[in-house]
């Protein structure tokens, strides 16, 4: 039985009036790949962050190593900085080379030593194919080579889980491949991952859990055999045979 | 025409004979202007950061009495340097020490005062423009750096200013050219800047009408160089549009292998087209 990384206890989220998330339930052990998959609008990113508190739960409880992340006096930053995150819009820093991007943060946050995090960085931007272009700025490349860079950027922080909120989804069809490929070699290499995707041939391969969200509230939970194979519930025969038709 | 050469000879009489003085005054009035434009933005770059401090509910408090005590000060700031003419800023501070202290605490310096009010009226000015330049940062770079574990001086610091920066160099810019001219109310307190030197000059020489216009050319002069060189910082700061690869290292193994084939299939150079696109 592999340790629990997270755990996440009756998690809700109002936007306003708005329910966004009610009462969500799950858990994260090391070397898990979970995927999230919903429609839009069932409320996938907005779990993933509150899991990274980029959100605030309404109310319910986020435990990493079964300590509660959003009880008072804990430090946001430095939870932050052991979960790692890809962003649907990468994020990278505009003011910054590729090589810099990756150093910032184990520098000024881990404080590590420059020469330290230099060779971290490339390391990393060696392993997702893009240690050539340390010298250009983000605007000179391509979606996913930006994404790439993020994977690097988070990756160069060591983290102990990587939430990724559909990488893919603001990419090329043609850049989509790419990011992929460094994602199942992360998941392959033992990463722990929380994937929120519409991709569903990645998620069917590469995950170990698939989780299904419905409105707000995860609707049906399983291995990516039972859940693609003999889902159970309603909603989740209707979601995944669009995919099938599309 | 025979007024136009009367000028010229003018002109060339009292530079030749007042010329250090102009010279003196331009000296002056570029260096007042230039410190107290750049104290004015590091005081704008200030009040931005402190007033975008995020605050949650999990903040004690005191934390959030103190957050919004801040705001209220800085939107006080703002509001009464923004709203009165610095001409009377100037008046207020030197003459309003002496009098609250009965003269015996006077200001001894007149670049002190010159520097401290253009800078916090420069300052007021520039704390809306770099709250506009935070808001124009795109709100996913500071996600970004949260996500790294940043804090929020660490972001504003690394990631938002410098880019909140290069957005209002032209706001900074204006600020710059407006502060070269308008230090000239600062004659007001007897700071010796480049429109006080032509009432000086203009008062020995009465010579109003060429001496005006020496300052005319000098005022633009000094405006059109700042415009120039803040062009020319604007393009460095931008950075080049290409850069260099550099050799692959043996370390280097493509990541997506898979992708990378089928590319080669289809296009064997498509990926170096797709870099420098």
């Amino acid at each position: 039985m592999n340790e629990e990384i997270l755990r996440i206890q009756h998690l809700s989220k109002n936007f306003g009036n708005h329910e966004v998330l009610k009462d969500i339930d799950f858990t994260v052990k090391k070397g898990d790949v979970t995927t999230i998959i919903g429609a839009s609008g069932s409320g996938k990113s907005t779990l993933l962050r509150c899991i990274n508190l980029l959100e605030t739960p309404t109310t319910g409880n986020i435990y990493f190593h079964n300590q509660d992340v959003t009880a008072r006096g804990v430090k946001a930053a430095e939870y932050r900085s052991r979960v790692g995150m890809v962003f649907q819009s990468f994020n990278l820093f505009d003011n910054m080379n590729v090589l810099e991007n990756c150093m910032i943060g184990q520098e000024k946050v881990l404080k590590r030593s420059g020469a330290e995090a230099h060779q971290n960085a490339l390391k990393y931007l060696s392993r997702v194919g893009m240690a050539e272009y340390v010298n250009a700025r983000p605007r000179q490349l391509s979606g996913g080579q930006k994404q790439r860079v993020a994977i690097a950027r988070a990756l160069a922080m060591n983290p102990e889980i990587l939430l990724f909120d559909e990488p893919t989804s603001a990419l090329d069809p043609e850049m989509v491949g790419e990011v992929l490929d460094v994602m199942t070699d992360l998941a392959k290499e033992g990463m722990t991952m929380l994937v929120v995707t519409h991709e569903m041939a990645f998620a069917r391969e590469v995950s170990s859990e698939i989780v299904f969200m419905h409105n707000g509230v995860i609707c049906e939970q399983g291995t990516p055999d039972t859940l693609f194979e003999h889902p159970e519930k309603q909603e989740t025969k209707d979601f995944l045979a669009r995919f099938r038709r599309g | 025409m025979e007024r136009f050469t009367q000028l010229s000879v003018d002109i060339a009489k009292t530079w030749s004979k007042y010329s250090s003085m102009y010279l003196q005054g331009i000296a002056n009035t570029l260096i007042l202007a230039l410190v107290a434009t750049a104290i004015g933005c590091l005081i704008g770059f200030l009040c931005g950061a402190l007033t975008t401090i995020p605050t949650s509910k999990h903040d004690s408090r005191v934390k959030r009495f103190f957050l919004g005590l801040i705001r209220v000060i800085v939107r006080i700031y703002v509001e009464v340097f923004r709203g009165t003419p610095m001409i009377l800023q100037a008046v207020f501070i030197y003459y309003g020490l002496p009098y609250f202290t009965n003269n015996s605490v006077q200001f001894g310096n007149k670049w002190a005062v010159a520097i401290l009010v253009v800078s916090i009226n420069t300052g007021a000015y520039m704390a809306e423009s770099v709250r506009g330049g935070i808001f124009s940062v795109d709100r996913g770079q500071t996600e970004g750096a949260m996500a790294i574990g940043m804090t929020h001086w660490q972001t504003m610091l690394h990631v938002v200013l410098p880019q909140a920066l290069r957005n209002i160099m032209p706001q900074i810019g204006n600020n710059y050219i407006i502060n070269v001219k308008d230090t000239s109310v600062m004659f007001i307190i007897g700071f010796a800047d480049f429109f006080s030197m032509h009432k000086s000059i203009a008062g020995a020489s009465y010579a109003y009408f060429p001496s005006a216009t020496i300052e005319m050319a000098g005022y633009l002069c000094m405006t059109l160089l700042a415009s120039f060189l803040l062009r020319f910082l604007e393009k460095k700061m931008d950075g080049k549009s290409d850069y260099e690869l550099v050799q692959k290292d043996p370390l280097t193994q493509t990541a997506g292998t898979y992708s990378i084939n089928k590319r080669d299939l289809v296009n064997p150079n498509k990926e170096e087209e797709g870099l420098r696109g």
